[in-house]
């Protein structure tokens, strides 16, 4: 099952390569539904496998495994309730992808729709690995696709944007192939099940954990390495920033929960400092940022750092809430900034830019544009009843327990994201009609209809009514928390560690107390 | 029937060895135009010589120990014939259209590669020093094979120059070693070093046998000629240059130091990391501001050789089996770009080698251009080409021996590495078309392109695990229990 979803996409993108090159005009439109089609299959073939997951049971579920290729890895896939969520997303975003690039994308049409879903393969190949190495094949391999997505379709700056982005992923990744190499001899195995239940030696778990670190914080992004995001999102098409926004983002937060939590605890609590420091850095300094972008897009992009440093926050509060929050936090994520990049792109296509000036009183000539962009504003400030709020919630309750200071901290975030989002609205759709272009545009077509409306009623139906969606989570949320517990209470060892840093700082001091007393004197 | 044995363990030398004598002579008669007759004789002698080693034994030496055939040799003898014959072939539509239709170019080949084949057999300094001069005296002439062009004249006489200079002091170092040990033997060199710590004129002897073959693998320090010789060389003869010698080459280096030196690990180790380190940052960034393929392939060549340096530093059994491997999809890779670049033209039918050029490739050229996209992010090493793995490979033997500095600098050097790999790509598919290409001229390279092509592709996987197993394989009878 799970390799036929990985490999349908992969046949199609072939299929409408050769068949697009030679048919000219027609290919394109043949591409076109040859890519809707497939991505609607996935869809259905993605309800299909949520319909038969077992939520109860933790492990993992739907197991295939063909030793094709030893030494070096397995063809071994399976997906437990993280995974299937995630995967879940994917199919759901794709088809929304296709549809809102159908009429944006006039050249090389064919090779657009064939990156697309090889895209779409290896993301759900990401998901659904369950082999160290071939994780890391598919982590990586999504850049091959992105860098044409964002070089070959871009805007003015795409060459920029498609290198800094490649290269920053590539060199965070690097690293944790070695950790990976490691890991491998040291276990002698490489299937990540079994090396959810291995102990590795505390000494080399913060190095292991490191290596993770630098990959997924990239990946993530986290504050100071999130600066490819804004660039990449900038120049990428709009389908390109759904796909980076609403998945590719969520490698990182996956790659914490699968490898860095469960298969490092006691580096992951000795270290979590780290992640605490750069998330509240990252929530206050790019929703600063973000209040005074002139470019839709870049405003947006900042808002996705400092909504994934709620996601860390989330998963390195170390309890249940904060997980379980900070998965609903990373979907949440996923369709609302979707959703948002999906409506800059649809007044970018009627105007042809994204600076914020140019725009204003949309809400008179575009009312019903103006519902769906409220909407998901709202969603992204995290007001009840929008999936935004349950994901904030409770990640920021989860990281209450740990931390009320990191929480202080956080919690800015949410009034400087209020700040910004409404801010953005108000400039757009608020006001008088100042640019006679604006004035021109017509409302929604059918088309951007069926892209928007099933995002907005997902993002409602996961504010109102998230069981659904937390009840796959559960038990997996429950092993990677008893891995954590089993390598020593995260509070004690928090405490122990900040006692001991204190220890440290002051003894650090005092030479330098004594020598003032001495000078005082 | 049977043959004696010494006739039995060098049979495909001596096919290859007769069959050039031979077309040598034939062609004579008939002049250029036997251009196309001879190649595909050739080829059909170099695909005939591989079958010649079935049924050899596992390890055996001939001619009183001169020579071994053992499976390490047929590994690197078999990637040697099966990318010579492919370089034959993809040179015959260049040169014939080049009125450079000289027969000589497979007969050169043929003879560089019997010198490959005795490298790859070396069993005594002896031998290897006759089959290394025996292929570089014939990669000479073919760096200088486009006569009336000066760049190839310059390119063929500084090759010459700096080859001999490294012959001589590689020589030196071999008589230093002589002096030591007493004999030239590999096995015996190494019972009368190994043991106890290496004397210090056996040291210098070994540095200087070290700087000849580094010289031929073109790592840092001694790379300098390789750009410049690439850059005048003739486009054909350079995809030749930087894939095949090189097999051999690391080959013979490979076996040497383990075979030979086995025993002073510790004293080449931190000479081989240096050498393996300097080239993986010299090739990343020297091939950054090049703006002609055949330099970039150049520094390319330089870069890919201080990774598979990296499984030579870790050494055993499990680092020359990852150099092998390493090698074998390294050729692929290259030979595979060069039959990319081969089917470039402007419309004047000249030979593209600007980067620049490429601009634009993919509105003209969309499968081509696809083609030299795959094998330029294979080159990078990025999953889920078969280029990663190789790198992996070199990667993996390193952490398991503990070397983490050499595979942390590895993966940094790959990151820039992939900088230029990118830029190819960027130049083919984001770039506006600027110039116009000439139609493609031959189907049998596309052939050969597209079955590279599909080599590196995930479809390769399935050759993994075959491929690796024959390295280890390989790699273990250099350590006979």
């Amino acid at each position: 099952m799970l390799t036929i979803m990985i490999l349908l996409p992969i046949a199609a993108a072939f299929g409408v390569l050769l068949a697009g090159g030679r048919a000219g005009g027609a290919g394109a439109k043949l591409a076109r539904y040859v890519a809707l089609g497939v991505t609607l299959v996935e869809l259905a073939l993605g309800v299909a496998l949520w319909v038969g997951f077992d939520s109860a049971n933790p492990g993992f579920q739907y197991r295939e495994r063909l030793p094709l290729f030893d030494p070096w890895f397995a063809w071994s896939l399976g997906i437990d309730g993280i995974a299937l969520v995630l995967i879940a997303l994917t199919v759901f975003l794709m088809p929304l992808c296709i549809l809102a690039s159908w009429e944006s994308i006039h050249k090389r049409v064919p090779e657009y729709m064939a990156a697309f879903l090889l895209m779409e393969s290896l993301m759900i190949g990401v998901f659904a690995a369950t082999d160290l190495f071939l994780f890391y094949i598919f982590f990586e391999g999504g850049l091959i696709p992105m860098y044409l997505i964002i070089g070959i379709w871009g805007g003015a700056r795409r060459i920029y944007a498609s290198y800094k982005f490649f290269l920053f992923t590539l060199l965070g990744s690097v690293l944790m192939l070695l950790a990976m190499l490691w890991m491998a001899r040291a276990a002698g195995t490489t299937d990540i099940p079994t090396l959810l239940t291995h102990d590795f030696p505390s000494g080399v778990q913060t190095w292991l954990w490191l290596a993770f670190f630098a990959s997924f914080a990239v990946k993530m992004p986290m504050w100071p390495v999130h600066t490819w995001l804004p660039d990449a999102h900038v120049e990428a098409p709009t389908a390109g920033s759904v796909i980076l926004a609403g998945v590719l983002l969520k490698m990182g937060g996956y790659g914490f929960i699968r490898f860095s939590l469960p298969m490092f605890p006691e580096a992951s609590v000795d270290l979590v400092w780290i992640v605490w420091a750069l998330s509240m850095v990252a929530v206050v300094y790019t929703s600063l940022v973000a209040l005074v972008q002139a470019d839709m897009k870049k405003l947006i992009a900042y808002s996705s750092v400092a909504h994934m440093a709620f996601v860390t926050a989330g998963l390195f509060a170390f309890n249940r809430q904060g997980l379980e929050g900070a998965m609903i936090q990373m979907l949440s994520h996923g369709l609302v900034s979707g959703a948002l990049f999906l409506c800059v792109g649809v007044v970018y296509d009627r105007m042809h830019t994204r600076e914020i000036a140019r725009y204003g009183g949309l809400a008179e000539t575009m009312p019903r544009y103006a519902l769906f962009f409220f909407l998901f504003t709202l969603g992204s400030v995290g007001l009840p009843g929008t999936s935004g709020f349950v994901g904030e919630f409770l990640s920021l309750s989860g990281a209450f327990q740990a931390s009320s200071w990191l929480v202080l901290l956080m919690t800015t975030g949410l009034i400087t994201g209020a700040a910004y989002m409404l801010y953005l609205y108000r400039r757009v759709i608020f006001g008088a009609v100042t640019n006679p272009d604006a004035a021109t545009m017509p409302d929604l077509s059918a088309r951007e209809y069926a892209v928007l409306a099933p995002l907005g009623l997902a993002v409602l139906y996961m504010g109102i009514h998230p069981n659904p969606i937390i009840d796959p989570i559960r038990a997996p949320v429950g092993r990677v928390l008893a891995r954590l517990e089993a390598a020593g209470p995260p509070r004690e060892r928090i405490e122990r560690a900040r006692a001991a840093a204190v220890r440290q700082a002051e003894a650090a001091l005092t030479p330098v107390a004594e020598a003032r007393a001495e000078t005082n004197r | 029937m049977s043959l004696p044995p010494n006739i039995a363990l060098t049979a495909p030398e001596l096919i290859i060895g007769l069959s050039a004598l031979l077309l040598l002579v034939t062609a004579v008669f008939r002049g250029d135009r036997s251009l196309a007759a001879v190649s595909w004789s050739s080829v059909v002698v170099l695909l005939g010589a591989g079958p010649a080693m079935l049924g050899q034994p596992e390890r055996a030496f001939a001619y009183g120990g001169l020579f071994a055939a053992d499976r390490f040799a047929q590994f690197l003898k078999v990637t040697i014939y099966a990318s010579a014959a492919v370089s034959i072939i993809l040179a015959v539509p260049a040169l014939r259209r080049t009125a450079q239709g000289r027969f000589e170019y497979p007969i050169l080949i043929l003879l560089s590669v019997l010198g490959m084949s005795l490298m790859a057999s070396a069993a005594d300094l002896l031998t290897l020093y006759i089959g290394l001069e025996l292929q570089s005296l014939a990669l000479y002439v073919l760096a200088a094979f486009q006569r009336s062009d000066t760049r190839s004249s310059e390119a063929g006489l500084k090759y010459f120059l700096l080859g001999a200079l490294s012959s001589g002091i590689m020589l030196f170092g071999i008589s230093l070693v002589y002096g030591f040990a007493g004999t030239t033997q590999f096995a015996a060199v190494h019972t009368a070093l190994g043991g106890h710590a290496l004397a210090l004129g056996a040291l210098v002897g070994l540095v200087f046998t070290m700087v000849g073959l580094a010289f031929k693998v073109s790592a840092v320090p001694f790379h300098m000629w390789t750009p410049d010789v690439y850059e005048g060389a003739p486009t054909p003869v350079v995809a030749f240059f930087a894939a095949v010698p090189k097999v051999a080459a690391m080959g013979l280096f490979t076996r040497l130091l383990l075979e030979a030196f086995g025993g002073a690990q510790d004293r080449w180790q931190a000479i081989v990391a240096f050498m393996s380190v300097g080239s993986m940052f010299l090739g990343a960034v020297g091939a950054i501001g090049q703006t002609s393929f055949k330099r970039l392939m150049a520094y390319s060549s330089i870069n890919n050789v201080g990774f598979a340096l990296i499984g030579l530093a870790v050494g055993g059994a499990a680092g020359a089996a990852s150099v092998l491997f390493y090698m074998a999809i390294y050729v692929v890779m290259t030979i595979g770009a060069f039959l990319a670049i081969l089917d470039l033209r402007d419309p004047d039918g000249r030979q593209i080698e600007d980067i620049a050029s490429l601009a634009g490739l993919n509105a003209r050229h969309p499968g081509l251009a696809a083609a030299l996209a795959f094998i330029m992010f294979s080159l990078a090493g990025i999953p889920p080409l078969l280029g990663f793995f190789p790198k992996l490979a070199v990667f993996r033997a390193a952490m398991d021996a503990g070397l983490y500095p050499l595979a942390i600098l590895g993966v940094v050097a790959s990151v820039v590495g992939a900088y230029y790999y990118l830029r190819i790509v960027k130049t083919m598919y984001f770039d506006e078309p600027r110039t116009a290409f000439g139609p493609r001229l031959s189907t049998v390279n596309g052939a050969l392109l597209l079955a590279s092509t599909a080599a590196l592709s995930p479809l390769g996987w399935l050759a993994l695990s075959p491929l690796f197993a024959a390295a280890q394989v390989a790699a273990g009878t250099l350590f006979p229990r």
